[in-house]
């Protein structure tokens, strides 16, 4: 009898040992490939935690991604140029030291998340979806016509950022902190989810009006668990342009939006480790079909209407069915 | 900056209002009846523009490849409806959003594949092109000038066929009570591909007359989609005439907010900061119209109020 806990150790441990490996057999690429993996589920652990369980579908995620993304670049651009990024009410010049880097990230993600949440969530079914895709998009063309920082080109950082002496240009090391993050995050919303605001969350999916009447109000509920999201996503965000060193306002575009619910609706809407399982499916059918042929994405398409038509649980479901029936 | 010159921008406004008409009429009918969001709206569009590029190449008429942009929209429309949307016209949003965004990425890598990766160009027609004499001493594109005539008249046939036809009564009827028209025995199947078809055919057409104007490329129309799903929203989703205004004013808004705000800056900053700020306050403007219209009627202009 197979359980999803033991598909989701399966599968950490899986990825861990083949970082492990690659470093061994000396392949940087793949350990590179694991990285993205370990960003891209745990932006989408982040939207999961307000899409799978408060039904909320924010098409906007990606800026949170993105505004993470920016967030890291400019203080990292700044303090490699020792240029100055604000003279008021201190003097501050940026920093390369990934905890003021993610401290940050996490402060300014949240705002935005706060912000969006509480505009956002006055409306509900498509008019969300649709404002959260706005929300998005004003951020996009604000990037794109904003020279200061690249405008559509985008910049690059040159460097990661340092944490604790470690030497983060080592693609191993960059991955054993991204896999740090990845634990601490599933942890929180492990926690989260099942905590009393978790259950709460859970329970206005199902039922608004029974949340109402037994006095809890589900708009604060929806909107801490919608900036939570956020910051999640924007440390995600944060450590992708460290990982590819560079920053463009295709983090922000809504394809990258889309492709966060892609990777929670294949791995399995509202499982902890749905994202992760999306994320490593999706980053593996990349690479697989992306090598005998440049038209892949033909391919993603149908597999995800199949996926969407047929095997509603996604990947996780139809492993726990298939078990099931034998 | 002169009189002349605004007008000129206003018009400009008014006929990419016209043209996000066309999209979003479709789009909000598709919702309102079928309740069904639709991305893949914009790759439909693309299929109109990229079915008249290859037209003009074979047959050097701009007629002819009109009339293939919005036919083909509409067959492969109509095939998509029968094949796979209509599969999603029970299941919630989300799987409506996946589905219709992974069509996206199936038609765009396909025409990618079939036309490659660079531009294609339409020209415009002999009779069109240059300016005419609209006021005194104001000249203006005898194209767009057709554009924005293409776009009233399928707005005045689009008003015609839902207030006064009997097809419009069953679309009307079907917004209200999709099981007591079908219980009444209209064919509720049928009617749905139909609307689809329409709702293709429009956007295709829209591909070809904007493809006209710019250029013919994979993408063409997300960033398209985008703006029709905001006028929908501004207008308030299902009504014709909600898209219709809220177009009109999306498009003006747009068109003369980026040209406007950086020369009002220029005012107060000096010209090259006020370019930059002011081209990206542009950009932002319509979302940002979009946001204050959604926080004071959360429905939109003209949508009814949701239970």
């Amino acid at each position: 009898m197979i359980s999803e806990k033991k598909i989701s150790y399966i599968s950490l441990i899986g990825i861990f040992f083949i970082a492990i490996f690659s470093e061994y057999f000396d392949e940087p690429y793949l350990i590179t490939l694991l990285s993205r993996i370990i960003i891209f589920s745990i932006a989408a652990i982040g939207l999961n935690l307000v899409l799978g369980f408060g039904n909320l579908v924010s098409f906007g995620h990606a800026a949170f991604f993105g505004l993470g993304g920016y967030v890291s670049g400019i203080l990292a651009i700044h303090a490699f140029n020792s240029e100055l990024l604000i003279s008021w009410p201190f003097l501050f010049s940026g920093s390369n030291n990934s905890i003021i880097i993610w401290l940050f990230t996490i402060l300014f993600c949240s705002l935005l998340a706060l912000l969006v949440g509480a505009f956002s969530l006055r409306t509900s079914g498509v008019y969300f979806i649709m404002i959260t895709l706005a929300f998005a998009q004003m951020l996009y063309y604000f990037a794109i016509s904003w020279p200061s920082y690249g405008g559509e080109d985008g910049f690059s950082i040159y460097v990661r950022s340092t944490l604790f002496g470690i030497n983060t240009m080592k693609g191993l090391n960059f991955f054993f902190i991204c896999f740090f993050w990845l634990l601490i995050i599933l942890f929180i919303t492990g926690k989260v989810v099942n905590s009393p605001f978790g259950l709460a969350l859970r329970a206005t999916r199902l039922n608004l009006t029974r949340v109402k009447s037994v006095g809890i109000n589900p708009f604060r509920i929806q909107l801490m668990a919608f900036v939570l999201s956020g910051a999640i996503t924007g440390i995600a965000g944060s450590l992708y342009v460290d990982l590819n060193r560079f920053v463009s306002p295709s983090l922000l575009s809504w394809q990258m939006s889309g492709e966060f619910i892609v990777f929670i609706l294949i791995g399995g809407l509202g499982r902890i480790y749905g994202p992760l399982i999306g994320a490593a499916f999706f980053v593996a059918f990349e690479q697989f079909f992306g090598s005998y042929t440049e038209h892949w994405q033909i391919f993603l398409g149908i597999i995800i209407i199949s996926t969407v038509l047929f095997a509603k649980g996604g990947i996780i479901g139809f492993i726990l069915e298939y078990k099931k029936n034998e | 900056m002169t009189a002349e010159l605004l007008i000129e921008q206003f018009l400009n406004g008014l006929q990419f209002g016209f043209m996000l008409f066309l999209m979003s009429a479709g789009l909000t009918l598709i919702f309102g009846v079928m309740g069904l969001i639709n991305l893949a709206h914009g790759s439909l569009y693309m299929i109109g523009a990229f079915s008249a590029a290859a037209t003009f190449a074979f047959f050097n008429s701009f007629w002819l490849s009109l009339l293939a942009s919005f036919s083909c929209a509409a067959i492969v429309g109509i095939i998509v409806e029968k094949t796979i949307i209509r599969k999603l016209y029970n299941r919630d949003h989300l799987d409506q959003v996946l589905v219709t965004f992974a069509l996206i990425l199936f038609f765009s890598e396909l025409v990618r594949w079939i036309f490659g990766a660079f531009p294609l160009y339409l020209d415009v027609p002999e009779l069109l092109n240059g300016s005419i004499e609209i006021f005194s001493g104001i000249y203006y594109s005898k194209y767009r000038l057709f554009i924005i005539f293409v776009g009233l008249i399928i707005a005045i046939f689009l008003f015609f066929l839902i207030g006064k036809t009997n097809l419009g009564i069953q679309i009307r009827a079907g917004q209200h009570d999709r099981e007591m028209i079908s219980a009444l025995g209209v064919d509720i199947s049928k009617l749905y591909t139909l609307l689809f078809g329409v709702g293709a055919a429009l956007a295709g057409l829209a591909g070809a007359l904007i493809g006209t104007i710019q250029s013919v490329e994979v993408g063409m129309g997300e960033p398209i989609l985008i703006l029709a799903f905001v006028i929908i929203v501004i207008g308030g989703i299902g009504s014709i005439k909600g898209a219709f205004i809220a177009s009109l004013l999306v498009g003006v808004v747009d068109t003369l907010g980026r040209f406007l705000i950086p020369w009002v800056l220029q005012t107060v900053t000096n010209p090259s900061d006020a370019m930059s700020i002011g081209s990206a306050i542009g950009s932002m403007l319509i979302y940002i119209l979009m946001a204050i219209i959604l926080i004071l009627k959360p429905t939109g202009l003209y949508g009814k109020q949701l239970s």
